[in-house]
């Protein structure tokens, strides 16, 4: 299990590759990257993203675990970034290594599903005309229920 | 003990973290000690629905019990990914 909280922006080709490298036995990697989406008006100046350093950690490392636990897993990937981001930047990325695809898809739905809802990271929203922290949705906690 | 406050809870209270002194039993007791402090404290801990806790770095109730806690924090719904 891999688990990276940084400011620094991180090349998801690179880091696909050298989390893939010497895992001949797996058949199967997915990758999920989340990106700054701008928003519906097309304003958005920037994002920050804050977060619990030591918890985020922590929290990210038991739903690797519980991933591990659930599927058949080579490893899981995890980097998360906080600080500030322009539109179009990636602040985060999962990945997964099976034998087969289904647990690869499957685990990298969980972990971003649990990472949501659970890891302690707020979203603040940069525009013209003020900031705003994202508020979560229902649906995020109501993805919890399908696992 | 060590209280943090993370996002909107930060900037409500005006400080990311404080030492307390608190016998108090749950974090609900810890919450009441903390509003009846000054209105920052009271708005900010107005609407619980809105809040999460966490106790020594794991995610927990607001009638979890404090015995032994170093630090307590308080955040809205996280919003990663």
């Amino acid at each position: 299990m891999i688990v990276r909280v940084q400011e620094a922006a991180f090349d998801l080709g690179a880091e696909a590759n050298a989390f893939a490298a010497g895992h001949c036995d797996m058949g199967a990697m997915v990758t999920f990257t989340g990106i700054v989406r701008d928003l519906a008006r097309g304003d958005l100046d920037r994002m920050v993203i804050e977060h619990y350093p030591g918890m985020t950690e922590r929290a990210l490392e038991k739903i690797a675990a519980e991933a591990q636990a659930r599927w058949s897993l080579g490893d899981v990937l995890v980097i998360h970034r906080y600080g500030d981001m322009a539109p179009g930047e990636q602040i985060m990325m999962v990945a997964t290594l099976a034998p087969h695809r289904k647990d690869a898809f499957e685990a990298a739905e969980f972990l971003m599903d649990y990472l949501k809802a659970r890891a302690p990271f707020w979203k603040k929203e940069f525009t013209p005309d003020g900031a705003e922290w994202v508020a979560s949705t229902a649906a995020d906690e109501d993805a919890l229920t399908r696992w | 003990m060590d209280v943090l406050y993370f996002a909107w809870v930060r900037e409500r209270i005006g400080l990311p973290k404080e030492t307390v002194q608190t016998d108090a039993a749950t974090v609900m007791d810890l919450v009441e000690e903390l509003r009846a402090r000054e209105d920052r404290y009271a708005a900010a801990f107005a609407d619980l629905s809105a809040l999460r806790v966490a106790v020594d770095q794991d995610l927990t109730e607001f009638d979890a019990p404090l015995a032994g806690a170093r630090e307590v924090a308080f955040f809205p719904p996280m919003t990663g990914g």
